[in-house]
């Protein structure tokens, strides 16, 4: 029998996504891919599952899912959503066995603006020009091209029920850090006091913010030799500058090519903590050089795949009509039977 | 700036993509270069180059450092810059366009603006001969290099509403051909009925970086002839001299 996820209700932005569109963006077609790598990543690790294997990514919007007929062995990381099994709470990261009948929960919390949700052997929507990930402006990809809805039922590959666990992943943390920045390859377009200002003060993330580019605002960055160049390709995490002297990030759904002059890239270590930010939030940001950002990169990495090692033994926390319904009255936690 | 500088330049877009990049100008001469660098990369296929992506001046080289160091493939990029370069002669794609209403959305806009007819305007683009100068922006938006000056007019102050895919675009000195409804800052004269991007069909385009483009008038009711028929709109789109 197949295994199927259903979707129960989802908020706007819940896509399929794997790890991007790869070999066409010399034809236009964006590489869409997870805006937090490394959340998505780190699911992919406590599911055993290939890198590449298609997850769901979930805006602030929040996903309500069930398993249809068979349980699924699902695994969940990203911002710090609230997440519940038939209402009661689960930690922020876990893997879990989804039984026919529990409905699974995902709700934005305080902080972090996307979550991702794995299935073991992944989710097997139809490859398209190779890949699974949703692009919705040019609708290619994913579940027929568009975001998840209700109704919606996504085939499960085939795969071994692993036993449940809380996640450790403490690499997902949000931080206070300054987001870490190679410059070029249009620096050369700025006068320094532009660059100081760019690495020296504070900017806020405006609600110009979804899959194709976060906007920021702050104190302006000016030009030395005006802000239209010949178009020229555009990779993720590009610092675009355009007439408004502000820094638009470019990031998973960007065009694969653009006529405006990029300051520096915030390196691949730090491009998902930076999709994690919320408008309202501020952030700062700090030149490296190329090894620094080499060596951010091969940290993460070898972090992300510690996960299986560390999982934690999944604790129940119990809510007060839990407590009654199993009238358990002498704890509040109950280590799960598994 | 008046320092010279001296290309190919090798520039870094994050530590996953290395710019190569041989002028800032629009210049078939510099394309050459580019067109000629990514089909030595493609021979070559060096292991930890992920896909690269030409644009009018540069090269996008999108790579794994965790399987190639950045000086390695700087090394092994020189070496094919100045191999001589496998010249392909180009193909001459000759594309039916209608600018007659409902499908010429800005003509008459752009005709007062440039201080010409429309049927000026027409016989211009119908003499031109355009270069495929680079896909992008969104899937199969074609990039063509040789707009007649008489037609350059600058873009718009703030985006239209989208245009239909088909959609003749000029602005900047340059001309493309939208695959998909986007909004856009440029000029809308005209609109093919053909498809000039297909994510089913191999190859998703046809003519390639460095190909020529002609313009065909067409009224509009051979536009909705072909628009009608895939069979002939697959014919519609021919290469000359095969």
């Amino acid at each position: 029998m197949a295994r199927t996820l259903r979707i129960l209700g989802a908020g706007p932005g819940a896509t399929i996504q794997d790890a991007g569109r790869i070999g066409y963006m010399r034809y236009g077609v964006t590489p869409a891919g997870p805006m937090d790598p490394a959340a998505f990543a780190t699911v992919a690790a406590a599911l055993e599952n290939e890198p590449h294997a298609a997850a769901i990514e979930i805006s602030v919007g929040g996903l309500s899912v069930d398993a249809e007929d068979e349980p699924l062995c699902v695994a969940f990381a990203g911002g710090v959503f609230d997440w519940r099994r038939n209402g009661e709470a689960l930690p922020v990261a876990a893997r879990i066995r989804l039984a026919p009948g529990e409905t699974l929960t995902a709700r934005a919390g305080a902080i972090g603006a996307w979550a991702y949700l794995g299935v073991v052997g992944g989710f097997e929507t139809p490859l398209r020009l190779g890949s699974r990930s949703t692009h919705l402006r040019s609708q290619i990809g994913g579940f027929e091209g568009r975001m998840l809805g209700a109704g919606d039922a996504l085939p499960c590959a085939a795969g071994a029920l692993l036993t449940e666990a809380a996640l450790d992943a403490p690499w997902l943390a949000a931080s206070m850090a300054p987001f870490r920045v190679l410059p070029g390859p249009q620096d050369d377009y700025f006068a320094a006091e532009a660059l100081d200002a760019f690495f020296g003060e504070v900017f806020t993330l405006t609600p110009r913010a979804d899959r194709m580019a976060y906007a920021f605002s702050g104190p302006p960055i000016d030009h030395a030799r005006g802000y239209n160049i010949v178009s020229d390709g555009v990779a993720l995490g590009a610092i675009q500058i355009a007439g408004d002297r502000a820094p638009l990030i470019l990031m998973a759904d960007r065009q694969p090519t653009g006529g405006y002059p990029k300051l520096g890239h915030v390196i691949g270590a730090d491009i998902g903590r930076l999709a994690q930010l919320r408008p309202g939030e501020r952030c700062r940001f700090k030149a490296v050089s190329l090894d620094e950002a080499l060596a951010a990169q091969a940290a993460l990495q070898a972090q992300i795949l510690t996960t299986a090692q560390r999982l934690q033994p999944l604790v129940r926390r119990a809510t007060t009509e839990a407590l009654l319904r199993a009238n358990l009255i002498d704890g509040a936690t109950d280590a799960l039977a598994d | 700036m008046t320092d010279a500088v001296a290309y190919p330049r090798f520039l870094l877009a994050g530590e996953r993509a290395l710019v190569v990049e041989f002028g800032e100008t629009i210049d078939p001469a510099v394309n050459a270069r580019v067109v000629a660098l990514d089909a030595a990369l493609a021979r070559a296929g060096l292991d930890g180059v992920v896909e690269t992506v030409p644009t009018y001046r540069s090269l996008m080289i999108h790579y794994d450092p965790a399987r190639i160091a950045l000086g390695a493939l700087r090394c092994a990029v020189a070496v094919l810059i100045v191999q001589p370069a496998a010249v392909r002669a180009p193909r001459r794609w000759r594309v039916p366009v209608c600018y007659d209403p409902p499908f010429a959305e800005d003509l008459d806009e752009v005709a007062e603006s440039l201080g010409l007819s429309t049927g000026e305007i027409i016989a211009r683009q119908n003499a031109a001969v355009y270069r495929v100068y680079m896909y992008g922006f969104a899937p199969g938006y074609m990039f063509l290099g040789g707009l007649p000056p008489a037609l350059n007019i600058s873009r718009r102050p703030a985006p239209r509403p989208p245009v239909p895919p088909g959609s003749l675009l000029i602005a900047a000195g340059q001309a493309l051909i939208a695959s998909v409804a986007m909004p856009t800052g440029w000029h809308q004269i005209g609109r093919t009925p053909v498809n000039i991007f297909d994510v089913d069909r191999q190859p998703m385009v046809l003519a390639e970086i460095g190909d020529e483009i002609v313009f065909d008038r067409i009224d509009a009711a051979r536009f909705v002839e072909l628009s009608q028929s895939d069979a002939a709109n697959a014919s519609a789109l021919q290469a000359d001299g095969g």
